[in-house]
């Protein structure tokens, strides 16, 4: 069970018109595409997606999962929203909840073991092992934990553990952690106990996995074993933490390597065509996406699909999406460009000194400039950093053609 | 659905020097992310024509691999599909495909159990986009018996008497047809695209066969010629067979063209492929593009210019690549020169080796060195 139903708020304009485990990725994939091929790699061919903030993009890229092979005769991809029913129609409240309200969808298939995962991580794990590591320790619920530096761990929920694996305690961000085990949100439940539990916590409002039900299957005693997942696994749900995420895709020898033949990720892919690579131009340590022309410079960058460069212009430690256009002579420095945004000629971005942001401090940090799909910047204006953009903007957006550090352009979207 | 289709991909060529080794034509990589048979599948696909035969003979395990599935370009649906038919015994006939037309004989249950008036026939080594219905709706206008598409040779663009070579009359019909002519009449070439009546077809396929002959061109269209009305349909957008290492050359430099990129790659319709599933190209801090095509997966260290490198390509350290083209999954080691080749897919090129052609007699390069798996 795939929970991809969150905004992903922390990611800004990337996700204010989408679900953020459909937020482009490395070029040419998608959030969801990690769990998903995981999924598949590790032998589960029966997976249920768990939609709900603005679906649209994610069904369309999901559709009936014949990317992932999720196309089957018995099982496959099925996309599970939110549904009325006759009395007490709800949203989804929380993970568990969520979970809960579709217990039928579990039970049509009749499971030994439910595994519930997050749409939104980068990493390559096989399920299988985590099953079989399950099986062996005779848990009731296994959850993948994942060492972080001591002082990062405050920020985890965190567990105890004894020589067994077997979790003692649970902290849930704490001050004065005495643990690093982290939890990843990959959760394997024995079918009947996780039946048993949404079934008892059913009234808890907003009930979650964290909170709610991995404590009460403690309280009943019920064995729970922590999976210590060794590899890479990164947590994108800040604009910092995502931008860093695809960098590193760029180092000569990544530490996440899409290139193995071994574990692939798959992709709905809709551009073919070859790049094409232009005279004149220079290409630095970067990734390029398919149908992808470059005609301008290029340096620590991830470039996605049928993205067009211009002549003279500088694209810079910025990730650029399927489909934007960036005008001749632009300037773009540690930037976020989404899906077919059009930069006009000569505009210069991610200049001028650095200010907090004035719209979202906690959002709009890391001197980034973000600027949301289908945006509209024109011609020869100076974008300052920390700065988020949505919408068709025009001159008159911009006092003296410029938009100072700290700025905000949000035309379009639900806090236009 | 008035058409099926057929794509007869059965050919090797002479011409094609080691590439075709070990692949038939069709099969040939083209454009940096396809294969010579996507252009006339998704035309198939595009004309929506659901129901499309390929017929293999030579070498057909690289194409039929690459038509695995018939989902990459829409075929699979509950009316019609994609069918292979490659030769088999029976009761009757043990023999491969004599020709053509034999082809199709053999598989003459085909066409009877189909029930689509019309059939558009295409070859697998054409790179071009066309609506086959436009052929067809002319077919139907002019009340001709059979339909071939025709396209205007210039001289720099191939050598015409590789072609069957048609002289039209001011209606468009069919006066002369001559196959690879010593001394072209014309410089308009039939592109081996024909679109004739199903009922039709399977007559003339059979009296083809009582009398011993076996081949399309040469005992259908030549033979019935001044009998049957064979019209010309006379087409003026682009098209080029690659069955010569000249033309196979030539095309694929076409495509760093952008006109050419924008026709095939940027207008409706797509041209459809196998997909999969690489990740996207990756420059490391050396790399030095120009002028290049580069497909996914390629990981390049070092300079790259006016070339192609198909899929997942890898090109080491100083390595040096010129107005070459790269065929799919080729391992370049470190410090090697390479400048008017074609070097065949699955290659392994050792370190600090040279290998330099003409640029009017480019090289093939097929090495079989081991390659150490990482």
């Amino acid at each position: 069970m795939l929970l991809a139903g969150g905004q992903g708020s922390r990611l800004g304009v990337l996700t204010s018109k989408l679900a953020k485990p459909a937020v482009a990725f490395g070029g040419k994939y998608k959030i969801i595409d990690f769990p998903l091929s995981n999924c598949i790699n590790s032998g589960v061919d029966t997976v249920g997606v768990l939609t709900q903030y603005r679906p649209l993009r994610l069904n369309q890229h999901i559709g009936i999962g014949m990317p992932w092979d999720l196309d089957r005769n018995i099982g496959g991809v099925t996309v599970l929203p939110p549904y009325e029913k006759s009395t007490d129609s709800s949203w989804y409240t929380g993970t568990a909840n969520a979970i809960y309200q579709n217990l039928e969808f579990m039970e049509y298939y009749n499971p030994d073991y439910v595994l519930i995962l997050s749409g939104d991580h980068i990493y390559k794990m096989d399920y299988e092992v985590m099953l079989d590591y399950h099986k062996a320790s005779k848990a009731a619920v296994t959850l993948a934990t994942y060492e972080v530096p001591m002082e990062e761990a405050s920020r985890f929920g965190v567990v105890i553990t004894d020589d067994e694996g077997c979790i003692q305690e649970f902290e849930e961000k704490p001050e004065h952690p005495r643990s690093n085990k982290a939890s990843m949100g990959i959760y394997i439940f024995n079918w009947k106990v996780l039946k048993n539990a949404l079934q008892v916590m059913k009234d808890v409002p907003s009930c979650d996995f964290g909170k709610h039900i991995i404590p009460y299957c403690h309280e009943q005693g019920e064995r729970i074993c922590a999976y210590d997942f060794k590899g890479y696994w990164k947590d994108v749900g800040t604009l910092g933490s995502y931008w860093e995420a695809n960098m590193e895709l760029v180092d000569i020898i990544p530490e996440f390597n899409l290139y193995e033949e071994f574990w692939r990720i798959y992709t709905k892919s809709d551009a073919l065509p070859p790049q094409y690579i232009a005279d004149h131009t220079k290409i630095g340590k970067c990734i390029i996406g398919e149908g992808t022309e470059i005609y301008g410079e290029v340096e620590h960058s991830v470039i996605g699909s049928a993205v067009t460069i211009e002549e003279g212009a500088v694209v810079k430690d910025s990730i650029i999406m399927n489909g934007a256009v960036i005008g001749k002579n632009c300037v773009i420095e540690k930037a976020i460009i989404a899906e077919n945004t059009v930069i006009g000629d000569g505009a210069v971005l991610g200049t001028g000194d650095y200010a907090p942001s004035e719209y979202n401090p906690k959002v709009y940090a890391f001197d980034l400039v973000t600027i949301g799909e289908k945006s509209v910047i024109p011609a020869n204006v100076k974008i300052g950093k920390n700065t988020a953009i949505f919408g068709e903007t025009t001159l008159e957006d911009y006092p003296n053609g410029e938009l100072k550090s700290g700025g905000s352009l949000i035309k379009v979207g639900d806090l236009a | 659905m008035r058409a099926i289709g057929i794509i007869l991909a059965g050919g090797n060529s002479n011409r094609m020097g080691g590439l075709s080794a070990k692949r038939a034509v069709a099969a040939m990589p083209m454009a940096g992310s396809y294969r010579s048979i996507d252009f006339s599948l998704s035309n198939m696909t595009n004309s929506h024509i659901q129901k499309v035969a390929v017929f293999t003979q030579y070498n057909s395990r690289s194409l039929n691999e690459h038509l695995n599935s018939s989902k990459w370009w829409d075929f699979g649906r509950k009316q019609g599909g994609l069918y292979l038919f490659t030769p088999t015994i029976t009761t009757t006939n043990s023999y491969w495909y004599k020709g053509t037309a034999d082809a199709l004989y053999q598989n003459i249950s085909f066409l009877k159990n189909s029930h689509e008036p019309y059939v558009v026939i295409a070859s697998g080594d054409g790179v071009y986009k066309l609506d086959y219905n436009k052929v067809l709706e002319e077919h139907i206008a002019t009340g001709a018996d059979i339909t071939i598409v025709c396209k205007e040779i210039k001289p720099e663009e191939d050598d015409i008497s590789r072609f069957g070579v048609v002289n039209l009359s001011k209606d468009g019909w069919v006066e002369a047809f001559e196959e690879k002519p010593l001394v072209a009449q014309s410089n308009l070439a039939s592109i081996g695209v024909y679109v004739i009546r199903r009922r039709q077809l399977i007559e003339l396929l059979e009296n083809c066969a009582k009398e011993g002959r076996s081949d399309f061109v040469k005992d259908i269209i030549i033979r019935y010629k001044d009998v049957k009305k064979i019209h010309g349909y006379v087409m003026d957008s682009f098209w080029r067979n690659i069955g010569s290492i000249e033309s196979y050359f030539k095309t694929n430099m076409e495509f760093l063209k952008k006109d050419i990129r924008d026709y095939f790659f940027r207008t409706h319709p797509d041209v459809y492929s196998k997909v999969e599933d690489l990740p996207p190209a990756k420059y490391n801090g050396d790399a030095v593009v120009k002028n290049s095509l580069v497909a996914s997966g390629c990981i390049i260290n070092g300079t790259v210019e006016n070339s192609i490198l198909f899929k997942k390509v890898y090109v080491g350290n100083n390595c040096v690549i010129k107005n070459s083209i790269i065929l799919n999954d080729v391992h370049i080691g470190d410090n090697s020169y390479i400048e008017n080749c074609i070097v065949e897919s699955r290659d392994t090129l050792r370190a600090n080796t040279e290998y330099i052609g003409e640029p009017d007699k480019i090289k093939v390069v097929v090495e079989k060195n081991f390659r150490y798996a990482l």
